[in-house]
């Protein structure tokens, strides 16, 4: 199989560059993305990305495949490359590190920014505090995000603004605490959030839930928000 | 060598998992200057891949349910070495520690009353093992593990827990008093080699299932933390003891929660028989996982293997309908779809027991510290050390962990080693200052390897490693074959003693990660090797063919392993818990 894989080494290169090679893959099975890097890296050590659980739970091996964000682990090459030709490439409009590598610094702090905690002043009691089904339910679809950051690196918002803007991530965070029925804090989290970019430079234009690999929907995550805050006459 | 950049800190955790974070929580919450030093985002740590759920006696799915019969429950899963005084405290505190989890956010599932959902797990049983089976685990959905550590890295972010992501730890700063001074930790992203000054270091590195070719163990599970211990002349225990789950994935190794057999799933061969009600006619499906481990390869070598090669089994799902599933188990249809191709609302789960947990590990008492064995055979603590969770053997395991009571474990100790880390705070405990030399032993193996200008590849060493373990440390043993290891692991020692790194750069080079990691693996494989070979007995995980049975006389006891001579030791357990009856040895069925 053909492969282009984006390649930079701060140290060596003064520009990054895309490497071609070809690599003889097992027959009879399809393999992950993930699979074709450990291959590659038994043969060159030096290339660099991030991988853990290889079962696409931890978030780590975000990566753009054939123009597409996703995880490398759970991308099987069929899918990724229905050509033959596999290309790869760091996670769009974050700083690279190193070849895969992207600085994820920037989509962490946008996380931080939305408080992302359960607030609540009242004394917990001595059990669990009671959540209806139906109140845990609104939950569902919100608090799987693992962090992987393919929404948030797919999004023209976010490329724009990456300072001003939360992002689907940080937003999707930002109404799973809303959508709590043990947080308290509603009113301070909007105000948090009413100023013309945190949360309005959202266009809809729904990159986040195309590629988002865990089947999540920031967009109507944002949506919910942009209601609350309407709703309260912001 | 120069001195090191050097940073300090009062209490400095190594690993980003449950237990590290939990230990760093209650740290950072009073006021101590803490850090988190892990080699991947803590949210990536391997925690995250825990599906089914905490055990804990809470009473929401039974009101009766005490936490006293999950003590019994623990005990007999561990085979009787698990330490009576360390379950006692785990199960007591169990609820407390879980009611915390869920007052910092932690998004349980919920029953009608909107208390914690609890479902079934094997070897969870009521009334001491006479009143049927005990739905205990607390679950979120089957990403209970994911939910509980991202709940507490929030936790840490409202606490103020420094992090230092993706740092990699390469070994302890051990004093000339033998006390541990902190650690030489290497930033991945700059290269920078810095000096970590702690007054306390806790160890949570968890698990090493990569020594194992297939494993449910993320790639990063390298037994750093044991590697680390055992170079710095600190005993490993019971390392011999590996859990291998009776549900991987067949062929990808991807986990699949015991909390499908709890929801109603069970295991068939390729007739389609319900076998589990042979081996275990009471708990079937829900009985030890050692002993479900057991009875499917039993089944694959007596011919009833399913598939082209009869080479797994399968875990059926179907019955308990498309509803059930979507609604329990949305986690496992993803991951059978992806790495299986089936969908368990239709067809069943190819499966075959993996590599999943270590149940030994760095030896310490309740409170997280430490243990050596001192010159007269006793307990000695190490000072500024700790270990907490998969890395740690308290032992709340021994030689067999039930389902759902490692999470357990990862928040009661890292929970407990906080707080007796806060009270040496009080106290006024201080730094132990290293000399140089110290330092610089610290940074030895690093310097081999940045040193290195020829021999074999990292990766094909490590593929001859795991391969080793895979075919001779599985769910059955022989003898013969573990000697013939023994001699092959120590040959592999030679060869990578003298291995090469090709790539010297600085800027996140996950060559060198590796090659530090193959170091790791090493010496857990050959502990492991070599204590598997002399606990002549089968007890829980550990059954031989050619010593069949277990052996109270001789071997109900701890193995001490210590690298420097390549021992083996014993040490006593513990059979006093303080305010219950021990529970005595007995025939452990199921």
């Amino acid at each position: 199989m053909k492969i282009s894989v984006y390649r930079f080494d701060p140290d060596e290169d003064e520009s990054p560059r895309m490497e071609e090679m070809e690599l003889d893959l097992p027959a009879g099975r399809d393999l992950m993305v993930l699979d074709v890097l450990e291959l590659m890296k038994a043969r060159d050590p030096s290339i660099a990305y991030r991988r853990s659980c290889r079962e696409g739970v931890c978030g780590s091996d975000g990566i753009n495949m054939n123009g597409r964000n996703g995880l490398a682990c759970i991308t099987p090459v069929s899918e990724a490359a229905p050509r033959g030709k596999l290309t790869l490439r760091p996670l769009p409009g974050l700083p690279v590190v190193r070849d895969l590598v992207v600085d994820m610094g920037q989509f962490y702090r946008q996380y931080e920014k939305i408080t992302p905690w359960l607030v609540n002043d009242t004394p917990p009691p001595a059990q669990e505090r009671l959540q209806t089904p139906e109140d845990r339910e609104k939950l569902n679809g919100l608090y799987e995000c693992i962090l992987c950051a393919c929404c948030s690196t797919a999004c023209p918002s976010f490329w724009w603004n990456p300072d001003k803007f939360v992002g689907p991530a940080g937003l999707l965070q930002a109404y799973r605490f809303l959508a709590d029925s043990r947080d308290t804090a509603t009113a301070e989290r909007l105000a948090a959030l009413e100023d013309p970019f945190s949360v309005f430079r959202c266009r809809g234009i729904m990159n986040c839930v195309s590629v988002c690999p865990k089947g999540l929907n920031p967009t109507r995550a944002i949506g919910k928000i942009r209601t609350m805050l309407l709703s309260q006459g912001i | 060598m120069a001195r090191l950049p050097t940073m300090e800190f009062d209490g400095v955790i190594v690993g980003g998992g449950g237990a590290g974070m939990r230990a760093a929580l209650q740290l950072a919450q009073s006021g101590l200057k803490t850090a988190v030093l892990s080699k991947v985002f803590p949210t990536r740590s391997h925690t995250v891949s825990a599906q089914g759920g905490i055990a804990a006696a809470i009473g929401s799915e039974d009101p009766d349910d005490d936490w006293r019969w999950h003590m019994y429950d623990t005990v007999k899963g561990s085979d009787y070495i698990g330490d009576q005084d360390a379950i006692e405290y785990m199960c007591s505190v169990g609820p407390e520690a879980v009611y915390e989890l869920e007052h910092m956010g932690m998004p349980f599932t919920r029953t009608e009353k909107g208390r914690i959902y609890q479902r079934p797990f094997g070897g969870h049983s009521k009334g001491f093992g006479k009143g049927g089976q005990a739905s205990r685990a607390c679950a979120a959905e089957d990403r209970t593990g994911h939910a509980l550590l991202h709940t507490l890295y929030q936790s840490n972010l409202k606490a103020g827990t420094t992090f230092l992501n993706e740092w990699f730890a390469v070994d302890l700063v051990i004093n000339q008093g033998g006390a541990v001074s902190g650690l030489v930790a290497l930033e991945i992203e700059t290269g920078q080699v810095v000096f970590v000054k702690a007054k306390a270091t806790v160890l949570a590195t968890g698990g090493a299932g990569r020594i194992y070719a297939t494993t449910t163990n993320a790639l990063m599970n390298t037994g750093d933390g044991i590697g680390m211990a055992l170079r710095a002349g600190m005993p490993v225990q019971d390392i011999e003891m590996w859990q291998f789950h009776p549900t991987g994935i067949h062929q990808a190794g991807v986990l699949v929660t015991e909390g499908c057999r709890g929801e109603g799933g069970y295991l068939v061969n390729k007739d389609g028989e319900r076998f589990m009600e042979r081996y275990a006619p009471t708990a079937k499906d829900l009985a030890g996982r050692d002993v479900v481990a057991r009875s499917m390869i039993q089944e694959i070598m007596d011919g009833r293997g399913a598939g082209p090669d009869s080479d797994h089994v399968l875990l059926k799902l179907d019955h308990l309908g498309e509803e059930t599933i979507l609604k329990r188990l949305p986690g496992i249809t993803e991951l059978s779809k992806t790495f299986a191709h089936v969908n368990p609302a239709q067809e069943p789960i190819p499966v075959v027991p993996t590599c999943h947990y270590m149940m030994g590990g760095i030896p310490t008492n309740v409170h997280g510290q430490v243990l050596t064995q001192a010159a007269d055979g006793n307990d000695a603590v190490v000072g500024g050390l700790y270990a907490i969770g998969e890395v740690a053997c308290v032992s709340v395991h021994g030689a067999n962990r039930l389902g759902a009571n490692s999470l357990l474990d990862l928040v009661v100790f890292g929970r407990a080693a906080g707080i007796h880390i806060e009270d040496a705070m009080r106290q006024g405990i201080g730094h132990r200052d290293p000399a140089d030399e110290d330092v610089d032993n610290a940074t030895a193996r690093l310097a081999r390897w940045n040193e290195s200008s020829e021999g074999e590849a990292v990766v094909e060493l490590k593929r001859e490693l795991q391969r080793i373990m895979l075919v001779n440390f599985n769910v059955f043993r022989s003898g013969d074959h573990m000697r013939r290891s023994i001699g092959d692991l120590a040959d592999l020692r030679e060869r990578i003693a003298r291995a090469h790194l090709p790539d010297k750069s600085r800027v996140f080079n996950t060559a060198r990660l590796e090659a530090l990691e193959l170091d790791n693996l090493l010496e857990v494989a050959e502990a492991t090797a070599i204590v598997a070979e002399a606990r002549t007995e089968s007890r829980g995980a550990h059954a031989r063919d050619d010593y069949t049975e277990r052996d109270d006389d001789n071997w109900l006891c701890h193995s001490l392993y210590f690298a420097a001579d390549k021992s083996v030791g014993k040490r006593a357990v513990n059979f006093a818990p303080s305010t219950v009856e021990a529970f005595q040895p007995m025939a452990r069925t199921y």
